[in-house]
């Protein structure tokens, strides 16, 4: 890389860090909902206090390097001169003070933007339930029947409940524009709500490395109105295919959004996002208790594993 | 360092010459080697106290299918007993009763230690017959995780006394020796500690109803 | 289905065969990067053949017991290691720049990069930094003549080595994990990595590990029992405090990591069910053991750097520490607070509010210790006389990056903000920001600062200047824009990335990355330099910093047996006290004979058998496996059978050595502090002012 392409690239680079286009309603600096409003505020307010201990230091770096340079004979020079009773009180104070102050915000915040409470809306809320495989992820309606993959859709200014868990390896799921992230685990059930003021589509993403697929483990979550929301479900119902044992056990291969569109002959979807009008018994719990149920899970049966062979896992479900 | 501040009862009596300089930087350095082990053992006592539940278990068999608390009890009458006569090779180092009477009792201590170790054996047999073995749940996986692991360590510090009656015939009781000796008699006290622990935990704690 | 002899090693384990099967440009340069290593390997013994160095390699290295020279071998080892983290680092910051829906690597090999990188980086860069610093540096400091344990410590070497000579060999043989230098479960479970990778992964740092915790024993009981006469505890530089510290994190930290790796293999060799997603595992359980290590891990690396701040600022001031029992208070609050804190790792993991509200909590108070110490530093500056040398050049970078990275630690503490950059980029940078300026700096100043200590000449003055300005300058641009890339949602570990906004960060954190393998290119090209041109640099004298404690007392590089006598201290900063009041260099009445440890082999024979039984279990070679351990445990308890394991250096010879050495030091001129860095500078200081008696107090 030359010199000249180098600064050719700088300036653009910064003027773009300092005004902070980037794609929007991808990153909670850009909040599309109360939680996410509520951390970046957070985030400013800790920048805020810690300044208080953090200036200083930035200021007397170079003041005092300067000062007391070696060629500096005006300066004063104390050799033995090792302790001061009010820099104690000062040195100790200021941070605790500090921490205090943030420790007693954290707590709060901590306990009002709990991922499992519900958030406040006049709307009922909605649940779904969210299954994470590698390297998509699987939205199942319960009260609706339905399911999609790597898209969510759901009413704005309603709470949406999630339940998650994942049928392979540890992920880690996260709509930055609407609330942080939450863990999926097989055999465990987490829970997220989120929540979003008005319509638009937001980025999903698992930040979980979980093997080669990982960067396009990505999904939009679309809020739109309530009208919107029953057409989309319309559409659903009419455009999907069923979600059955059998398909799901395809979907369920290692494989991107992609790749399941063409396994499950599906291509005519936006990239990556696949439809089900309806979904075989309860998924989500078969799912769940798959881990817990005292069976072994051997390779063959195990979705994401070296050897999973769904035509042979049947027998063992 | 000066011969005010040391351990009574670690070093060995004022006779022992330049055993004591030495005693003082390895005893103490074994004692923080302890405490390591100790952490393992913490963290693996933990991590079995995190399954010793339902969901662990997955379904398989449980402690009361797979404890023999009879056997357990005399294994530890057997170690306890073996700490006992370890004290007595110890206090026969300190006060110089001679080659013989030491290894006397450390002879009986490694036979009391193989004893524990064969029971221990026929123990985990039995478990294994009866399915309780570690591929089937994670509770047993921890238990094997545990319990032989103070086996191992059990092994190890018989396999340590008759490398000690080995060097006390061949080298007598230089210091080094004694320095040793020391040393193995606060690893034997460590394993009969730990196994007071698995005892009341895994044991008696597992077949509680 | 294995093999009885080769276990499940066969040809397609080699990466150069693989790559000739599939020549695309990641395979080739998994390949290039083994035939490195293969031609590195064979170069450097052609080259001992042809130099015939074998022998004095031998006798003076590889089976000395001597505290210097083990810590020399453990800086070497933690310099060849960071050129290939570096490397790797670089190759990663230019897969992602390129990365837009693609890039250049395939994910497997990217996903091997960043957990060879990070497993390096920490395990085998920074720890051995850190033992070879505290080795050299803490028996001068407290005037003890060797460890306490000194064939421990060539064990502790050679498992460490044993540790990074697999992860070499896994670039040439099979491969390594592509689970992270976490390496959780269940995704390095047997079901999803079946290969070699974890394996690698798994006794490296065992066998590492092992010796860590050896190497703590060793540390704490060295300061505990082998300080000199009159070196009281709060008599100590506060660099052995830090010392204390981190050996008691070494001896409590470890073991959790033991634990969960040795789990870990149960579930992958054995079938057992501790990580597993069926039967009752728990790979939680993992993330909290990996964690009750991790967390501890990482004060273990910075505290000793503190402690070489320490020194430095003090030194290069010409001034006492500020507030040595602050100091103290901070480095003991900092080391337990670091056994409270594990679980901010995880908020995410669906833990009540009141839990992550205590952790966070914990994990923001460190912050307070951590601000006295930078204040400390400050007023230690304060009304001093500052030399701008390399060593301070680096601390001043500290300064400012460090309080970066604190600010950001105090966001990640809370949940909340943690929540939403966990996994990020945003904590990429973070980690990076308190590692390279807290623990590199600190351990490149201390590099700087004890060199000519350790070999009698100064490194080069001006190469030094160019490699910390290039630190500091490229570890701005490399991660403060990865700070803004996590802000965006970016996850760490992404092969590729799909948002076109994301690329100018990417492509500044490559200029940083370009500018960082300059600063390494600089530290070599000083090293050789400064070979090249020891006569001009050369500080025989031993004292070419106006030094404060007992290290800079002796000839540089000092004899075996460190001290002539054992000093009798004074003072805190007795060396300083001894030079003010006149009592420096003094001839003692009399000398004693030393009794000094042999050299042994067994620290090699331990390094051979572990590297090869580490191998036989990755491949399955099970009958290596045993014959490795069994050579091994036979040769340790041989050992004890024997009792002639020491010699003595007569009083004569001492005596001889010791007198030359004064009489070249009161002959030679004491130079200033304004010749510091010229050739005049022979290592006998010129006191910075003049001391009425008894003024010291």
């Amino acid at each position: 890389m030359s010199v000249r392409q180098i600064s050719r690239i700088l300036p653009g680079a910064l003027a773009l860090a300092l005004t902070g286009c980037t794609g929007s309603g991808d990153s909670f600096l850009q909040p599309g909902g109360p939680i996410a409003a509520a951390q970046r505020t957070e985030l400013f307010q800790i920048f805020g206090w810690t300044m208080i201990a953090i200036l200083p230091v930035f200021v007397l770096v170079p003041l005092l390097l300067w000062r007391y340079r070696y060629r500096n004979a005006k300066a004063r020079y104390t050799p033995d001169w090792d302790r001061s009773a009010i820099l104690e009180v000062l040195m100790w104070g200021v941070p605790l003070v500090i921490v205090v102050v943030l420790s007693a915000q954290l707590y709060r915040t901590t306990h009002a933007l709990d991922p499992v409470q519900p958030l406040a809306s006049e709307n009922p809320p909605l649940r779904v339930q969210v299954v994470g495989l590698d390297w998509k992820w699987l939205f199942l309606y319960p009260d609706l029947g339905i399911a999609t993959v790597n898209e969510l859709a759901f009413p704005v200014e309603t709470s949406v409940a999630l339940d998650l868990t994942t049928d392979t390896v540890m992920q880690s799921f996260l709509i930055s524009a609407l609330a942080g992230q939450i863990y999926a685990m097989p055999g465990m059930r987490t829970r997220l709500h989120i929540l979003a003021d008005a319509p638009g589509s937001f980025e999903g993403e698992n930040t979980q490395f979980n093997g080669t697929g990982f960067p396009a483990q990505r999904f939009a979550a679309r809020a739109m109105s309530a009208a919107d929301f029953d057409a989309w479900v319309a559409q659903v119902r009419a455009d999907g295919q069923p979600l059955t044992e059998a398909s799901y056990a395809l979907l369920a291969e290692s494989s991107t959004g992609a790749q399941a569109q063409a396994r499950l002959g599906a291509e005519g979807m936006a990239p990556g996002v696949l439809h089900f009008s309806t979904v075989e018994g309860d998924l989500f719990h078969s799912i769940l208790h798959r881990y817990m149920h005292g069976n072994p899970v051997p390779p063959s049966a195990q979705p994401g594993a070296v050897g999973y062979a769904p035509e042979t896992a049947e027998q063992t479900r | 360092m000066s011969g005010s501040n040391l351990h009574p009862g670690l070093n060995l009596g004022a006779r022992h010459g330049s055993a004591h300089e030495g005693a003082e930087t390895v005893v103490f350095g074994f004692w923080i080697f302890l405490m390591s082990d100790l952490v393992i053992f913490g963290l693996v006592f933990a991590s079995y106290l995190t399954v010793a539940n339902p969901l662990g278990m997955a379904g398989g068999p449980g402690p009361a299918d797979a404890f023999d608390l009879r056997s357990i009890f005399v294994q530890t009458m057997i170690l306890l007993t073996s700490s006992l006569t370890f004290g007595f090779a110890t206090l026969a180092l300190r006060h110089e009763k001679g080659r013989t009477v030491i290894a006397g009792w450390l002879g009986v201590t490694l036979l009391l230690g193989l004893a524990f170790l064969t029971l221990e054996l026929r123990d985990f047999a039995h478990m294994i017959e009866v399915g309780a073995v570690p591929q089937r749940s994670g509770f047993w996986s921890a238990f094997w995780g545990l319990v032989p692991l103070h086996g191992l360590h059990v092994a190890l510090g018989c396999l340590w006394i008759a490398v000690m009656l080995a060097q006390m015939a061949l080298l007598g009781l230089v210091p080094v020796v004694k320095t040793r000796l020391l040393r193995l008699g606060l690893f034997w006290h460590f394993l009969d500690l730990i196994w007071v622990a698995i005892f009341s935990i895994v044991y008696l704690g597992g077949l509680m109803p | 289905m294995t093999d009885p002899i080769f276990g499940r090693l066969d040809l397609s384990s080699l990466s150069v065969w693989r790559a000739f099967q599939d020549p695309s440009l990641s395979e080739l340069i998994g390949a290039g990067a083994a035939m490195a290593v293969i031609l590195g390997a064979l170069a450097t013994l052609a080259l001992l053949t042809w130099i015939r160095l074998w022998g004095p390699l031998w006798r003076d290295w590889l089976t000395s017991v001597d505290h210097k020279r083990i810590g020399i071998m453990y800086c070497a080892l933690a310099l060849i290691m960071l050129a290939r983290g570096v490397i790797e680092g670089v190759l990663m910051r230019t897969q992602q720049a390129f990365g837009l829906h693609g890039g250049f690597l395939t994910p497997d090999h990217f996903s091997e990069l960043f957990s060879t990188h990070g497993t390096i980086m920490i395990f085998f860069v920074a720890m051995p930094f850190i033992a070879g610093v505290i080795n050299y540096v803490m028996p001068l400091q407290i005037g003890a003549r060797d460890m306490a344990f000194p064939v421990m410590n060539q064990i502790s070497l050679g498992l460490t080595a044993t540790g990074a000579a697999l992860v070499m060999i896994s670039l040439v043989l099979g491969e390594f994990s592509t689970g992270g230098w976490a390496n959780y479960p269940p995704y390095t479970g047997a079901d999803f990595q079946p290969g070699p990778g974890p394996d690698y992964w798994i006794w490296s740092i065992v066998l590492a590990g092992i010796g860590t915790t050896l190497s703590g024993i060793n540390f704490a009981v060295t300061i505990y029992k082998e300080r000199a006469p009159g070196m009281h505890f709060l008599r100590m530089p506060i660099f052995c405090w830090t010392v204390i510290c981190t050996s008691i994190i070494m001896i409590f930290a470890l073991p959790p990591l033991t634990v969960a790796a040795l789990m870990l293999a149960a579930d992958r060799y054995l079938d057992f069910h501790f990580f597993t997603n069926d039967l009752g595992g728990n790979m939680m359980n993992y993330v909290n053991l990996f964690w009750l290590f991790g967390h501890p891990e990482v004060y273990l690396l910075v505290i000793p750097a503190y402690g070489v701040f320490s020194e430095v600022i003090s030194t290069y001031s010409g001034k006492r520490i500020y507030g040595y029992m602050s100091m103290v208070y901070a480095t003991m609050s900092i080391a337990v607070l670091s056994f409270c804190v594990w679980l901010h790792h995880f908020f995410t993991m669906g833990q009540s509010a009141n839990i992550n509200a205590a952790f966070g909590i914990a994990s923001m108070a460190i912050a307070v210790p951590t601000g006295v110490k930078i204040y400390n530093w400050l007023a230690t500056i304060f009304r001093g006389r500052v030399r701008m040398t390399v060593p301070m050049i680096y601390a001043t970078g500290f300064f400012y990056l460090f309080v970066i990275g604190g600010l950001t630690g105090v966001m990640l503490a809370n949940p909340v903000i943690s929540y939403q950059v966990h996994n990020t980029l945003f904590l990429v940078a973070h980690f990076h920001n308190v590692i390279i300026p807290g623990v590199l700096f600190g351990l490149l100043a201390g590099y700087h600062y004890w060199f000519p200590k350790a070999f009698g000449f100064r490194l080069h003055e001006g190469w030094g200047r160019a490699a910390a300005l290039l630190w500091i300058v490229g570890f701005s641009f490399t991660f403060l824009p990865l700070y803004w890339l996590g802000l965006q949602g970016m996850p760490r570990r992404s092969a590729s990335f799909g948002d076109p906004s994301f690329q100018p960060m990417l492509w500044l954190a490559l200029f940083g990355g370009m500018l960082i393998l300059a600063a390494l290119g600089s530290l070599m090209l000083q090293l050789w330099v400064s070979i090249r041109n020891r006569v001009q640099l050369a500080v025989p004298l031993g004292d070419p910093w106006n030094g404060r404690s007992l290290e800079w007392s002796i000839p540089s590089p000092p004899p075996a047996y460190n001290f002539a006598l054992l000093p009798q201290v004074l003072d805190r900063d007795d060396f300083a006290e001894a030079k003010a009041s006149g009592r420096a260099y003094a001839e003692p009445a009399v000398y004693e004979d030393i009794e000094m440890p042999d050299n042994t082999a067994i620290g090699m024979i331990v390094c051979v058998c572990s590297t090869l039984m580490g191998l036989a279990l990755v491949f399955w070679i099970w009958w290596l496996a045993v014959l490795s351990l069994g050579v091994m445990v036979v040769s340790l308890i041989g050992r004890t059978f024997r009792t002639d394991l020491s010699h003595v250096i007569p009083a004569a010879q001492i005596a001889a050595e010791h007198r030359a050495w004064l009489a070249r030091v009161r002959a030679a001129p004491a130079v200033d502090r304004l010749a510091e860095t010229h050739d005049r500078n022979r290592g006998r200081a010129m006191p910075e002012r003049p001391f009425a008696a008894g003024a010291a107090e």
